[in-house]
């Protein structure tokens, strides 16, 4: 696949302003997308389904704080998923434990939504530590743990959303 | 070489004649189709000057007539077992599927894949039936249009899965509609109302209808239609509304066994009732069964309400599962759109109306939205409107995944990923010298196999003798514009390979519809000859105008060796179109697809370039 970021024009970096990728994927999508080649041969059609869907799968890349950062890093060549390597910090250990238990507690919404908030704001924090972390100091050694730790948090916002659909 | 004639970006400068095409609602209760004419979306009308067409067929005798619409649903009381009501319901089911057997008074046969009905012409599937409501739609259509169509856009609820949207698919096609897309619902509402409004935001589109209930929630923004989150229920609509009177009627008439008479009697009684109370407080609900017993009882409002309530708040489910897909909250939601001759019930408006916190938008007829907005999208298709600056984004109704150990569904595909789509995921063997994987592809949300709906197995085979563990199967779905998807499986170190477009569990095989379509007597053989040559010279056509825009445009993009290369490609096809020699135009026509292939590929990387760096990006 060629390179997510300059498929929409954009700079390789961790920090992106969400509106601008939406914008941009819009209008590279208008210009790929299959039923734009409707009247078009069976070849050009096929290219454009291809095309089109590489622009959804960067899209999607993108979008998320934690693709996105994984992405970074692996262009960087490193592994941030690496099953040998599961290192977090005690600290955060400790703060999930805490949140599994507030998940399990968690009987109605309006518990749900508490534990979803406290998730989201703890996510944004990590999303601006790895701005720093990536973007400014190149620290990757450190961007790989908190990429790691906010991979964490993301399995346990899909979680909360499916005991959303449960209760 | 001819000089190059200037055009404005989008514009053929090929002549080409107006291309007939047709978008079709295929409902459960009703079907209509609509087109554009004059730049205006219109529903087309039959000679009494009807839009809607009941989606009733009944079978008339052993040679297989039938009567569809209006005189069928009047006689269906009298023949039930022939007349096919809310067919749509049993697309791509199996027996075990249909939860209100009891309720429905046909015969069916459990036929390995999909249901059949035995009707006096024999059994018939559910793609049998409805292709005989689109073959009326498509022949008023070519009636009132006066030519034959390039295509149709048949509309299908957007929670239909794989099953149920090929089974649709089959019926157009054996109804001998070349289909140009297959489009959501709700989404075809939106662009409907889209359009019209030149609206921006985030709507939502409620969609009850007769047999199925939808809700979507879409971002309309600078042309684009992008579907966020869709949800829904397959089987859910005004009929479960029908048959709560219809079973409150029993209970007050104190009957338990009845006959299928007066079960089709009684439950149309029971529509009418429904129908009445939109803007009534109460209505008589009167019939004389075949028993000679005579009911009559009053129905109020308020009671009406109380026996449907469990049905609306099951509507409100799924609405907030699709706005919290969304990330959204009832208040983001700048208008929320009503689809669906169901929505016309004043509790429905109220509950829709409660929960969004705003008055529904109820402008354009629920009953004729989704066909205006599908006639919008297949005149776009057919290539009536090159460069008009509008796109549609449609998702993944169900998640799409395969069956690992322990009966469990790995994810392959979430639900609500963009169209098209691909994703691939890696698998191992799990015994020694393991030669061969058997892959069971399912869709739905639940962990457990059993719980999921089975659209297709398959096998790999030939896999090298290894030790468990080491062979690496890389498995990908591919979902196309249509929502329809084939998966292939591969042994990445061999490279063996195996493929399949789902379709074989349900829906029919390709051999099947061929059959059927041989057996309509719709096309002799020699029909069959011409209808291809047509549809070849239609290809080769449209390829030439192609060719032509593409070189009017972008010349600049080919080298003059390889542009005299494509400019003799062209003159060959149209030297073999005018000869009007099958075999010839085939060969030109392939020629020039090949030929033109890297052409279109440095189009579309010519085209992204520009509107990266023909605007800022607040410009988009």
């Amino acid at each position: 696949m060629s390179d997510a970021f300059a498929l929409f024009g954009l700079a390789p970096r961790f920090a992106l302003e969400r509106a601008a990728l939406d914008a941009a994927f819009r209008a590279v999508q208008a210009q790929v997308h299959p039923d734009k080649f409707a009247h078009a041969d069976a070849v050009t059609q096929r290219q454009a389904v291809e095309r089109a869907t590489e622009v959804n799968e960067a899209y999607q890349l993108l979008k998320r704080p934690v693709a996105r950062g994984a992405y970074l890093l692996r262009q960087a060549g490193i592994e941030p998923f690496d099953p040998a390597n599961t290192r977090m910090s005690s600290a955060f250990l400790m703060q999930q434990i805490e949140w599994r238990e507030q998940l399990e507690a968690a009987t109605d919404v309006g518990a749900l939504e508490v534990l979803e908030n406290s998730l989201s704001e703890a996510a944004r924090a990590y999303e601006h530590r790895l701005t720093i972390l990536i973007d400014q100091d190149a620290d990757l050694v450190s961007a790989t743990e908190t990429l790691r730790e906010l991979r964490f948090i993301e399995k346990l916002g899909e979680e909360i959303h499916a005991a959303f659909d449960a209760v | 070489m001819a000089l190059l004639q200037i055009s404005e970006p989008g514009l053929s400068t090929a002549p080409h004649e107006h291309r007939l095409a047709v978008g079709i609602d295929l409902g459960t209760t009703n079907s209509l189709v609509a087109t554009v004419r004059n730049g205006l979306s219109v529903a087309l009308n039959d000679a009494h000057g009807h839009a809607i067409l009941p989606s009733v067929v009944r079978y008339l005798d052993a040679e297989g007539h039938t009567e569809v619409g209006q005189t069928a649903l009047g006689t269906a009381s009298e023949d039930p077992h022939n007349t096919v009501i809310s067919a749509k319901r049993f697309m791509g089911r199996g027996l075990k599927d249909l939860p209100d057997l009891a309720l429905l008074p046909y015969h069916f046969v459990d036929t390995p894949g999909m249901v059949q009905v035995r009707t006096v012409a024999g059994p018939k599937s559910p793609v049998e039936i409805s292709a005989e409501i689109l073959k009326v739609l498509r022949a008023r259509a070519e009636a009132s249009m006066g030519g034959d169509l390039v295509g149709a856009v048949i509309t299908v609820p957007a929670y239909f899965d794989d099953a149920q949207r090929q089974a649709t698919k089959d019926a157009a096609r054996l109804a001998g509609l070349n289909v140009l897309r297959l489009l959501n619902e709700p989404t075809a509402a939106a662009i409907a109302y889209g359009l019209d409004n030149g609206s921006e935001g985030v709507y939502a589109v409620y969609d009850l209808g007769g047999g199925t209930f939808d809700i979507s929630i879409l971002r309309l923004s600078r042309g684009v239609f992008e579907v966020l989150a869709t949800n829904g229920d397959s089987a859910l609509g005004g009929d479960d509304f029908d048959r709560r009177i219809y079973c409150w009627m029993l209970e007050q008439a104190g009957l338990s066994v009845i006959n299928d008479h007066d079960k089709s009697l009684l439950i149309a009684r029971a529509r009418e009732a429904k129908e009445r109370l939109t803007d009534h407080p109460e209505t008589q609900v009167t019939a004389l069964l075949t028993t000679g017993q005579f009911i009559d009882l009053t129905l109020t409002e308020a009671h009406f309400n109380q026996l449907t309530e469990s049905l609306v708040g099951k509507t409100l489910t799924p609405t907030r599962k699709a706005l919290r897909d969304a990330g959204l909250k009832p208040t983001d939601i700048q208008g929320v759109v009503m689809v669906g001759g169901s929505t016309r019930m004043p509790r429905i408006q109220a509950a829709v109306g409660a929960f969004f916190g705003q008055t529904p938008l109820t402008n354009l007829d629920p009953d004729k939205v989704v066909a205006l907005g599908a006639a919008i999208q297949a005149n776009v298709l057919a290539g009536n409107r090159l460069g008009d600056d509008w796109l549609l984004l449609d998702v993944v109704p169900l998640s799409l995944g395969l069956e690992t150990m322990g009966g469990l569904v790995e994810k392959i595909v979430p639900r609500n990923a963009t169209l098209p789509t691909a994703r691939a995921q890696e698998f191992t063997t799990y015994k020694d010298g393991q030669t061969a994987m058997s892959l069971h592809v399912v869709q739905g949300e639940r962990e457990l196999v059993v719980d999921c709906r089975s659209l297709a197995h398959f096998d790999l085979r030939g896999i090298p003798p290894m030790v468990a563990g080491a062979a690496r199967i890389r498995v990908t779905f591919q979902v196309d514009a249509d929502g329809l998807l084939s998966v292939t499986a591969r042994e990445t170190r061999t490279g063996v390979e195996a493929h399949i477009e789902v379709k074989p569990s349900y829906g029919l095989v390709d051999g099947e519809i061929t059959r059927m379509l041989q057996e309509s007597n719709a096309h002799a053989k020699e029909d069959i000859t011409a209808r291809q040559l047509a549809e070849l010279k239609v290809d080769a056509g449209r390829l030439v105008d192609a060719t032509h825009t593409a070189l009017a445009e972008d010349a600049a993009l080919l080298h003059p060796s390889e542009q005299a290369l494509v400019m003799g490609l062209l003159s060959g096809l149209e030297a073999a179109l005018q000869d009007n020699e099958r075999a010839a135009i085939k060969y030109a026509y392939d020629a020039l697809n090949r030929g033109t292939a890297d052409f279109a590929a440095r189009r579309m990387d010519a085209g992204v370039k520009r509107v990266l760096t023909g605007h800022k990006l607040e410009d988009f």
